[in-house]
């Protein structure tokens, strides 16, 4: 509300502000009425987003360091769920969408590497590591068992060996 | 002036960290009191240049001195003074100088906490990581001096990135570093003790307690950055396998097999070449990740702006050190005695399975996370390796260690039956199975995962409730409160420790088998419901914050009818580097989090919004809290209280070279008592 | 011999370590090199009611140069461009990509116009077709309409020189 410059006016615009008050209020009033409604969804269809979400965050943005498509900002990463989602639409598979990326980036685009003869070690190194480590583990006791057992002390060294701690009768043991 | 006194004192604590590293471990080999009893002063002396250096590196950026190169590059004058501090570790040259710093702090600690020990052996640890001192003080001296002019000064600095102006910034490197530079030490044990030959129970007894310090801060720093990755990135996540993620995660899984595996070579002797070269494996991997983080070999969202010169130092640097004691380990392995014999079932084989599984799962992570160079390096093409497969293949490695989680304490030392600790956990089994099917069930769905989440953590609580009752129950003390009080600090420790982890596997599990999400175009005055929670947009207004402006909104969140919170997420533009943030709301709760991102404006009157509901994501950072505050118990434990306490054994110059026994040299008879072999 | 083994793993990890300091992690080399280049029907940037397609040109070799108003980096390599279409060596393209029609014109008005045609794509959708990521990049296709080399980021001289125009003619002969 300006304040009004001289006097006379004064009442003039205060009766004008309390108009406009009664005239806005009921307005503002009807338009939260009007517009208190449950949030539309961003997107028009969840369940595809859903999807889209899922294929994407199996994708690398390529011009990001280090980002799926799915959370990437990227133009590019924008213009790639785009595709994904008209792509899911026409009825295509995971599997078919990935090898389209694929054709285009190579495996670089992949954040899970396909199984294939340069990802053998990849997938399975670690499970042959398992394997091999747990079989070295198992056979590194027993070694240790077997060879402690035969440096073992005999029955007549240990018998030597008590009698020498046994404590002198005359009370000379340095214990 | 400020950066040449900097300059200067970094230049001093140069030459009193060559003093360090040279003098007292010539005097160790040689026998020398007096170039031993350099090594503390020196570490002192260092610790106190390289500080002034950092306080005049503080000080610069504080006062806006934008004519110091790194200070242009990192900050602003509109920069909150809190931020202008952070802004000091927010580049590479000045988190190196937190690296240096770190590390001499460490270095005193050690001069201070070592008078039970040996001279030679502290003259060792202090002189070669003195050495480590050494080679950080010359990479930033030669590649990385923060303290570089730029003449004319600019007039305004570039601004920190707006991502790391967070409280999370100030507390996290800290942290990280603390537990990255503290592997140091193991290191330096270790070394030492192969150096002299003495690799026997009394390094691993005095070893513990730095490695499971060093181990505590580890765990803190990583759960702070997942953390803060979590509230500051905008879109929930908080673990993505990154390559500097994994570079921390590797130093972790390594000392925690490092940990385990000094309580076989405390208790029983046993194991000694294994445990040195764990503690070898644990620093090289910080150092590794140093080197990954810094060269630009690896593409990640954290790495720092830097060059591959840079790189090839840090190289050299690694073949130097870690090839050098990885050398001395081969030569020294044949000389080091066995240690006493177990059966197949026993504590001492269930503690070394949990090496081997905890040393595969770190090969796996450094796998995954070189792959990419592997396969580049050889010509075969550009490969990614991102969550999916760490995912697929961490799990099942880890899950064999979580079950032996809850038969390693209960099974005897030497010699154990299976079929006693079979009977003595018939109870654990059984209530974790039934958890594992009601749970899931009563929270929603039942779904494998989840299933298999809640088996794991159920199991790893009842066995340790079990533990703790066979050995309450075992002990002779008349009363429970005295039974209690009996328990040594490290076995509260290890229990803590224990459920802290099923703590952040409860939080894992859950999240991911529940968290629900919504992505929604909200006018002022619209609600939306998610898992029970009615959110209503009340408002979307301006505001100015000190060096951004802001789209902020106000989110209004009741629960049948009841209100809950008010949540303001916000946009904001960053004005000196015009980059917009979304800064997450989040309402925490102990069994959930409500979490809302403000999107972009999609038109006159609407925002695209975002609404998450995470059901016990706060779990996995008090799972981690738990997980170092059971370290820290066990740190406390009174055995180690008591050795201070001891009068220091009196120098023993002719002992230079003295070769391996096993007898703890400097124990009084209490402490031989305290570790004789019963069972913990 | 057990012990030595640490030593070793870790000389082999500093061989891949040093190799891997002189590669570019970011790089993402073209796997439609030797294959056939992706059909597309795009609209000319002069007059958009006549298309162009791939088709249209076999029997030359050319070169098709992803570009934008909005891109820095394309006019560091402008000038060369230039430089080449006035040389007449090979027919340069220029694929428009995600840009205003007007803000592109006004833009080769400015610099000058190496092409013989330049064709919108103002989606991306065909810059998504040809595995585009970045602007500037440069593929050289042959008379058969196959892709024989990708160039990416801005062209260098020694790029030129050392491999497109060598290549250019061995396809060209």
């Amino acid at each position: 509300m300006r304040r009004p410059s001289y006097q006379p006016a004064r009442f003039a615009a205060f009766a004008r502000g309390l108009v406009l008050a009664l005239v806005w209020v009921p307005v503002l009033l009807g338009s939260a009425a009007a517009t208190a409604k449950e949030a539309a969804d961003a997107a028009t269809n969840p369940a595809l987003e859903a999807r889209v979400m899922a294929v994407s965050e199996e994708l690398r943005c390529l011009v990001c360091q280090n980002q799926t498509i799915a959370d990437s900002h990227a133009d590019l990463a924008v213009d790639l769920r785009n595709q994904i989602r008209t792509k899911l639409q026409a009825g295509e598979s995971e599997r078919e969408i990935k090898a389209y990326m694929v054709e285009r980036y190579g495996d670089f685009v992949l954040y899970r590497p396909p199984l294939k003869a340069t990802t053998v070690l990849l997938w399975v190194g670690p499970f042959a590591l398992l394997a091999l480590a747990a079989f070295a583990l198992w056979r590194t006791i027993r070694q240790r068992a077997q060879r402690l057992a035969a440096a073992a002390p005999s029955d007549a060294e240990l018998a030597r060996a008590r009698r020498l701690l046994k404590p002198d009768p005359a009370g000379h043991s340095d214990r | 002036m400020t950066a040449e006194l900097g300059h200067f004192a970094l230049i001093l604590a140069l030459v009193l960290a060559l003093v360090q590293a040279i003098v007292p471990l010539v005097g160790a080999s040689t026998g020398r009191p007096a170039w031993m009893a350099l090594a503390r002063p020196a570490a002192r002396g260092q610790f106190l240049f390289i500080a002034i250096a950092f306080a005049c590196l503080t000080r610069a950026f504080i006062d806006n001195d934008f004519s110091v190169l790194y200070v242009a590059e990192h900050s602003n004058s509109l920069l909150p003074v809190v931020y202008r501090v952070t802004a000091v570790w927010g580049g590479h040259e000045g988190s190196i100088l937190l690296w240096a710093l770190i590390l001499a702090l460490w270095t005193v600690a050690v001069s201070l906490f070592s008078r039970h020990l040996p001279e030679p052996m502290v003259a060792r640890i202090i002189g070669i990581m003195g050495l480590i001192s050494v080679g950080f003080l010359l990479f930033t001296l030669f590649t990385s001096n923060p303290f570089e002019r730029m003449l004319p000064g600019a007039v305004e600095g570039k601004d920190l990135n707006p991502l790391l102006q967070d409280p999370g910034m100030v507390i996290h490197p800290p942290m990280l570093y603390m537990g990255y530079v503290g592997s140091t030490v193991a290191f330096a044990f270790a070394l030492s003790a192969l150096i002299s030959g003495r690799l026997d129970a009394a390094w691993a007894r005095w070893s513990r307690p730095w490695v499971t310090t060093a181990w505590c801060f580890l765990t803190v720093g990583i759960a702070l950055g997942s953390g803060w990755a979590y509230y500051e990135l905008g879109w929930g996540g908080w673990w993505f396998w990154d390559p500097v993620e994994n570079a921390s995660f590797m130093p972790w899984l390594a000392g925690t097999a490092l940990m385990h595996s000094l309580a076989v070579t405390e208790k029983r002797g046993g194991f000694k070449m294994w445990t040195a070269l764990l503690a070898i494996i644990a620093f090289s991997l910080s150092l590794l990740g140093t080197f990954l983080v810094r060269s630009g070999v690896l593409s990640s969202v954290h790495a720092f702006a830097t060059d591959p010169a840079r790189g090839v130092f840090i190289l050299g640097f690694l073949v130097v050190v870690i090839g050098g004691s990885l050398a001395l380990f081969a030569w020294r392995a044949p000389s080091v005695g066995t240690g006493g014999s177990f059966e197949m079932v026993s504590r001492e084989s269930a503690l070394l399975a949990n090496n081997v599984l905890l040393l595969v799962a770190t090969a796996a992570v450094l796998l995954g996370t070189l792959y990419p160079l592997l396969i580049d390096a050889l010509g075969m093409g550009k490969l990614s390796v991102g969550p999916p497969y760490f995912e697929a293949v961490f799990v099942p490695l880890m899950a064999p260690a979580l079950f032996l989680m809850g038969i390693g304490p209960i099974t005897r030392w030497k010699q154990a039956n299976a079929i006693d600790i079979a009977r003595r956990l018939r109870w654990a089994g059984g209530v974790s199975f039934v958890s594992a099917i009601v749970a899931p069930l009563l929270l929603g769905h039942w779904t494998p995962m989840v299933g298999f989440g809640v088996l794991l953590a159920a199991w790893i609580v009842t066995t340790a409730a079990t533990n703790l009752i066979g050995r309450l129950r075992e002990h002779p003390a008349p009363t429970l409160r005295a039974k209690l009080a009996a328990q040594p600090g490290s076995y509260y420790g290890m229990l803590l420790a224990h459920c802290g982890m099923a703590v952040f596997i409860i939080g894992v599990t859950l999240v991911k088998g529940y968290e629900t999400e919504k992505d929604l175009r909200m006018e002022v005055g619209d609600t939306a419901t998610i898992a029970g929670y009615t959110f209503r947009l009340d408002a979307i207004r301006e505001r100015a914050g000190p060096n951004y402006n802001a789209a902020q909104g106000t989110l209004t969140v009741t629960r049948d009818g009841q209100p809950v919170t008010v949540m303001h997420p916000e946009k904001r533009l960053y004005t000196a580097t015009k980059t917009p943030m979304t800064e997450a709301a989040i309402d925490t709760g102990f069994t959930r989090d409500l979490y809302a991102s403000l999107g972009e404006p999609v038109s006159r009157t609407a925002w695209s919004v975002r609404i998450h509901h995470k059901p016990f994501i706060d779990w996995i950072w008090f799972g981690c809290l738990l997980m170092a505050l059971g370290g820290l118990m066990a740190v406390l434990d009174r055995r180690y209280r008591s050795v201070r306490s001891t009068a220091p054994q009196p120098a023993q110059p002719a002992q230079a070279a003295s070769s391996a026994s096993s007898a703890p040299a400097s124990g009084t008879p209490a402490l031989v008592v305290r570790t004789s072999t019963r069972v913990p | 011999m057990k012990r030595f083994l640490p030593v070793i793993v870790f000389a082999v990890l500093v061989a891949f370590l040093a190799i891997g300091l002189k590669l570019d992690p970011r790089e993402v080399p073209s796997p439609l090199v030797n294959k056939a280049a992706p059909a597309f029907k795009l609209p000319l940037l002069a007059q958009p009611e006549a298309m162009l397609t791939p088709a249209d040109l076999r029997g030359k070799v050319w070169l098709l140069n992803v570009w934008a108003s909005w891109c820095v980096s394309c006019r560091v390599e402008h000038p060369l461009l230039v430089e080449l279409a006035k040389t007449g060596t090979v027919p340069i393209y220029g694929l428009n990509y995600k840009d205003k029609r007007d803000d592109a014109m006004q833009w080769l008005r400015e610099r000058g116009d190496p092409y013989l045609q330049s064709i919108s794509d103002a989606d991306g959708r065909v810059g998504i077709d040809y595995g585009v990521y970045g602007v500037p990049e440069t593929f050289v296709i042959d008379r058969e309409g196959v892709i024989r080399y990708k160039q990416i980021g801005p062209l260098t001289p020694e790029a030129l020189r050392d491999t497109i125009l060598p290549l250019v003619r061995k396809l060209g002969a």
